[in-house]
């Protein structure tokens, strides 16, 4: 009996190991894809080496012995803020929060568009009523207002941030969700699963959901590209914590310090360029991504 | 419906509901085709965006009275203040009434047209609001404008010669402009043509100091609007072009174009005469939803130049924090959007005859 199923999983785990090198294979072929996913992997390592790379003690500003301001130099190979730090050691520390913040606030987003997707694909009448109500009502307001209206009641933070761009940005994926629980339920093996008793809770989480998210992590990628934006955006309105340095809060710098008008460029190139290249990459990622999942998209 | 989610959904000027680049606009695949009468349609439309507006009217009220944090405490942060002068200051915006009290006078107020008074300014936040939202339907208007000219012009033009040069550069283009955030391209903006060229003014709306009068004023006001609309006009109109290439695309292996060549027309005609209009028609519905978002994406563009509009507003009462300017902008802001998305379906429903026939 146990061999008969040790065997049987593992013929399930050899063919899961199949199909995943399927889906590598196809997705090795597409080369944006491929480069998007070795520069993200640089910078990701790159923010873990922060502590090793640039020493905190070269970010603290009673300690500095660079001058303010400097062009770029052998000593400061960016140059340095106002204060006289280095802005490529606050340049990796910056990735820490700008990478932390848009994975934790697409987690956030992820997770409530996914279930309100499918309990509004799922459930009729009233339920999915009211659901539906909530989500047009999302898609509609202006995120970046309401954003800011939640920070500013919530505090300045780093958790503040994610928070308010979990909850202004879920409802795409919601209705993307639901549009696919619709489909999936009109198929005729949950109308079995139906018939032979199953519980919502069974069908919801046996059939929608397994079918659900492949969708919704190819579109992971692409969404924590712009939450890397918001993040950078919210940060520069003022509302990270202003202890920590992201890429946004160093923008928030250079424009509360003239650095744009004062010409000192190298303060407002760098930040912006690392926010582009990044989001840039995961955008590449998403979309080849998405190409090996939903093959209908494939030859765009 | 391919990655409706890769718009950036704060920092890109737009926020709507609508297909990036790349897609064909969204269409709301739950709304009843059939047998629906031009009225019923309007009321359910009509009804959608009433529940909306009441629920910003809700949430604006909610939101800063649930939500932890004390305004009065934020108010008086870093200030010596004794527990007097907070009941003073408690008493004079009204936090000292009970809940249901406080939510009837916002109610009362509100179809008043009032919206509490600033703390920081200690004016009607109506009154500052109506001061600044013609700044910003200036700024908006103009850059709204501009870009649908451009991005429609550019995507019919790119989609007519699909895989040239021309294609390649323009959606390239587009793309890039896209993933840069909205206030790194002002800065940029400013860098360049304010701090480096001084060709154009840093901020503002106005030279201070100067009281100039007709042409020289408007002169003035234009070389002040160079930058911000640039600013906005880059981001936005790469959505456009996307979605008119999309567009036109879907309809240039349509069969009505076979005919007009075959009537002998020439190309330039069949493109700007048959396929350009029908392709025109998700188009416009996309503009009308992202007009709205264009208003809220003035945040950022409008504090980089501190253009004194709504969107600079906003950024000054969230520094403060002035909670009381802070929900009547939220709620200025949410009611313009949901309006214009009203208007986005009666368009759509105007425009397209074969739903103005059922």
């Amino acid at each position: 009996m146990s061999t008969l199923t040790t065997s049987r999983r593992s013929v399930a785990t050899a063919r899961r190991v199949q199909r995943l090198r399927e889906v590598w294979a196809e997705f090795a072929a597409n080369r944006a894809g491929l480069i998007g996913l070795v520069l993200l992997g640089a910078v990701i390592l790159l923010a873990f080496l922060a502590p090793v790379l640039a020493p905190e003690e070269t970010l603290n500003v009673t300690r500095i012995t660079s001058a303010q301001n400097e062009p770029p130099t052998w000593a400061n190979p960016l140059g340095t803020d106002p204060a006289g730090r280095s802005i490529l050691a606050m340049l990796v520390w910056g990735a820490r929060i700008s990478l932390l913040v848009g994975f934790a606030a697409t987690a956030v987003s992820m997770l409530i568009g996914t279930v309100v997707g499918m309990a509004a694909g799922h459930f009729t009448g009233v339920t999915q009523g009211v659901l539906m109500r909530v989500i047009d009502f999302f898609l509609v307001v202006p995120s970046l207002v309401l954003a800011i209206v939640l920070s500013s009641v919530i505090g300045p933070g780093v958790a503040t941030i994610v928070i308010a761009i979990g909850i202004t940005s879920w409802a795409g994926t919601a209705r993307l969700v639901r549009s696919q629980t619709l489909s999936v339920e009109s198929r005729a093996y949950i109308e079995r699963s139906w018939a032979l008793g199953a519980s919502d809770a069974h069908v919801i989480g046996k059939h929608v959901l397994p079918a659900v998210m492949p969708l919704v992590l190819a579109n992971t990628t692409l969404t924590v590209g712009s939450a890397i934006i918001a993040e950078s955006t919210l940060s520069f309105l003022g509302m990270g914590d202003p202890g920590q340095i992201s890429w946004g809060s160093m923008l928030k710098a250079a424009l509360d310090t003239g650095a744009a008008t004062g010409g000192y460029w190298w303060f407002v190139l760098t930040p912006g360029i690392a926010i582009v290249l990044v989001v840039l990459c995961f955008t590449l990622v998403g979309r080849a991504f998405e190409s090996v999942i939903n093959p209908t998209l494939r030859g765009r | 419906m391919e990655s409706t989610l890769s718009e950036p959904v704060i920092g890109g000027a737009v926020p709507a509901p609508a297909a990036p680049p790349g897609g064909a606009p969204a269409k709301d695949t739950d709304e009843p085709r059939r047998g629906g009468s031009w009225l019923r349609y309007i009321g359910a439309k009509a009804g959608g965006a009433a529940v909306s507006l009441v629920m910003v009217v809700l949430l604006g009220f909610f939101a800063f009275r649930i939500l932890p944090g004390d305004p009065v405490r934020s108010l008086a942060d870093g200030r010596q203040v004794t527990p007097e002068q907070m009941d003073i200051l408690r008493r004079q915006y009204g936090l000292d009434q009970p809940l249901p009290a406080q939510f009837w006078r916002y109610l009362t107020d509100l179809f008043q047209g009032k919206l509490g008074d600033s703390y920081t300014y200690n004016r009607p936040v109506m009154e500052l609001i109506l001061d600044r939202i013609g700044p910003t339907l200036l700024l908006t208007g103009t850059a709204a404008a501009l870009s649908v000219v451009l991005g429609l012009w550019l995507g019919q033009r790119a989609a007519w010669r699909r895989g040239s040069r021309f294609d390649k550069t323009q959606t390239g283009l587009a793309l890039v402009f896209w993933s840069v955030p909205t206030f790194w391209l002002g800065l940029l903006m400013l860098l360049v043509f304010a701090g480096g060229l001084h060709w154009f003014p840093t901020g503002g709306m106005v030279t201070a100091g100067v009281q100039a009068t007709g042409f020289e004023y408007a002169w003035d006001v234009a070389r002040h609007m160079v930058l911000p609309v640039l600013t906005m006009v880059a981001v936005v109109y790469a959505q456009y072009l996307m979605v008119m290439r999309a567009s036109l695309l879907e309809e240039m292996s349509a069969d009505y174009l076979v005919t007009a060549r075959a009537k002998g027309l020439r190309e330039d005609e069949v493109r700007r005469k048959h396929a350009v209009p029908n392709a025109l028609l998700p188009t416009v519905t996309l503009i009308f939803l992202t007009l709205g978002g264009l208003v809220g994406g003035a945040v950022t563009v409008e504090t980089v130049f501190s253009w004194p509009g709504l969107g600079y507003l906003t950024f000054q009462a969230l520094s403060a924090p002035d909670f009381p300017l802070l929900q009547g902008t939220f709620v200025v802001f949410s009611s313009i959007v949901i309006i214009m998305n009203f208007f986005a379906d009666i368009v759509y429903r105007l425009l397209d005859p074969r739903l103005r026939a059922s």
